[in-house]
């Protein structure tokens, strides 16, 4: 069976953040160097013990920024995997490779982001090969940016299952209502649904209030062979299934034959059969959450419930603390703060160690966290204490 | 889209494309007024957006075909934010994405038309809009 061996062959050992603020005048790589540290010295590593990197494919860092900074004696892996918001969660099935196979012993995957007066997210997009069609054809007429890319896919939905934007409110009031009790999230206020359905229209059906928020910081994981996890400072979280998935179409979502599916369909069955889970064995779910109708998709598409009804599911309370499936406890990418996911990770990693405080989802044994990106790929780990 | 010479002054150039030897036949087509799409010389199978290779058969080959100018609303979003400042003055605008009878699909901005009446399996026409001597792009409008 595909990738069934790399069940719980790897754990991530450590994790840490920088500050999540508007704006910095730490530089990216900074940035980056500084949650790298937290996270090594979490797993009690010494930053000499990385022979592993893996930077994030759409930054401006890359391997041998850690090799020069960190003095790496001997780094024996570097890989990139570029695929937007899913290249976290993809970098964690190629970490584990690394380490299931001996390449590497302990994988440093970093993700920053620096000031966003240098280049706020259209700029950046345009530069992508991975944009070269939507750039020459989509781009010349006004479409400009992931809420206008993404706004005919959420159209689409509610027109075809008669998804509504109450939906939608209820993922952002979720998020914030977690953000509430994080004390690292950008935004702490709360919303309701008036709040959200006054925010004003950016692309139609997106209004502010189901788009994430541009931040400047940085946040780090290390992964390590299981057979060296148990040995380090923390609890080990294992890797008990990890998968990427890319849409069909992904450089234009106007040609997808199916706009209302993403690659995650793809890699949801692969990692919930490696992991050998149910998923009724869930206990909580870092789901990205660049606009909060993605989150609807992407729990169809994981299998939580079926194609169209993922607007339901968000309903009563389900995806809160307390809930069936509680989602995003850190408050995502729409109130902790946009660090492309790898935010997800981290608090994903902190609920099975039992580390989360007011927000801490109790006995928390298994979660999933997922990752979306560029023009619909998606990535899946499955993780347990 | 009528600006007078102070309007060009001031407006930030918009993003224009940049055609290759590929790409060239759809532009050359626009400023023609005529919608042209890429169409596999072995298997017959269109395509878009214009790529190298045959999806199905891996031919190479390929050649021009011109269009209908007809479709049906696939889907749409109206944008009420400028996220490049070119296209600040045409707010809110809609671009809708429709499924051509040739079994490809065309995105393109929507003139002329009541964005709330959009829905899925609306009829179509595509038509073309001269930005200026070098550049034309397509739009929608809805079939009387």
């Amino acid at each position: 069976m595909a990738g069934a061996g790399l069940k719980d062959r790897a754990a991530v050992t450590g994790v840490g953040e920088t500050a999540y603020t508007r704006e910095t005048a730490r530089s990216q790589l900074e940035l980056t160097l500084a949650a790298s540290l937290a996270a090594i010295a979490d797993a009690g590593l010494d930053p000499k013990d990385i022979d592993g990197v893996i930077p994030y494919g759409a930054g401006g860092v890359v391997a041998e920024d850690f090799i020069t900074n960190f003095g790496l004696p001997d780094l024996r892996y570097s890989a990139l995997t570029p695929m937007g918001g899913a290249s976290p969660v993809a970098a964690l099935q190629s970490a584990a490779m690394a380490v299931a196979t001996g390449v590497a012993n302990h994988v440093l995957i970093a993700l920053g982001r620096g000031s966003i007066a240098g280049g706020r997210i259209t700029s950046r997009l345009a530069a992508m090969p991975q944009m070269r069609l939507v750039g020459e054809f989509e781009m010349v007429q006004g479409c400009n940016a992931p809420a206008q890319f993404y706004a005919p896919m959420a159209r689409r939905h509610m027109a075809l299952y008669g998804t509504t934007i109450d939906q939608f409110a209820e993922v952002a009031m979720a998020c914030r209502d977690h953000a509430r009790l994080n004390e690292r999230a950008m935004m702490r206020k709360p919303m309701t649904r008036e709040d959200h359905h006054a925010s004003r229209l950016i692309a139609d059906p997106f209004r502010l209030f189901d788009c994430s928020l541009e931040s400047a910081g940085a946040a780090a994981v290390v992964v390590s062979a299981a057979e060296r996890a148990s040995d380090l400072q923390q609890r080990p979280v294992y890797i008990g299934g990890v998968a990427e998935g890319h849409p069909d179409s992904p450089s234009a979502i106007t040609q997808r034959p199916d706009m209302t599916r993403f690659g995650l369909a793809r890699a949801a069955p692969i990692a919930f059969r490696m992991a050998g889970v149910a998923h009724a064995d869930i206990d909580v779910a870092q789901i990205y959450d660049c606009f909060t109708w993605v989150v609807i998709c992407q729990l169809e598409d994981l299998g939580f419930c079926d194609k169209g009804e993922g607007g339901a599911f968000v309903e009563g309370g389900r995806i809160g603390l307390g809930g069936a499936l509680p989602v995003n406890t850190h408050g995502g990418l729409l109130s902790e703060a946009h660090i492309a996911g790898m935010n997800h990770i981290v608090e994903l990693v902190r609920q099975l160690r039992g580390q989360c405080g007011e927000r801490q989802v109790a006995d928390a044994e298994v979660g999933l966290v997922t990752g979306f990106g560029d023009l619909g790929d998606g990535a899946i780990a499955i993780m347990h204490r | 889209m009528s600006t007078n010479l102070d309007d060009h002054a001031r407006l930030p150039p918009r993003p224009r494309p940049e055609p290759d030897a590929l790409s060239s036949p759809y532009w050359d087509g626009l400023r023609a007024h005529k919608l042209m799409l890429q169409r596999c010389r072995a298997c017959g199978r269109v395509r878009h957006y214009p790529r190298p290779l045959c999806d199905q058969c891996y031919a190479f080959e390929h050649d021009w075909i011109e269009a209908r100018g007809a479709g049906r609303v696939h889907s749409w979003t109206v944008c009420h934010h400028a996220f490049h400042p070119a296209f600040k003055q045409e707010l809110p605008y809609a671009l809708v994405t429709v499924d051509l009878a040739e079994g490809v699909r065309l995105q393109a901005p929507l003139r002329g038309g009541d964005p709330t009446l959009l829905r899925p399996e609306l009829p179509v026409l595509i038509d073309f809009e001269d930005v200026d001597e070098a550049l034309t792009l397509p739009c929608v409008r809805v079939s009387a």
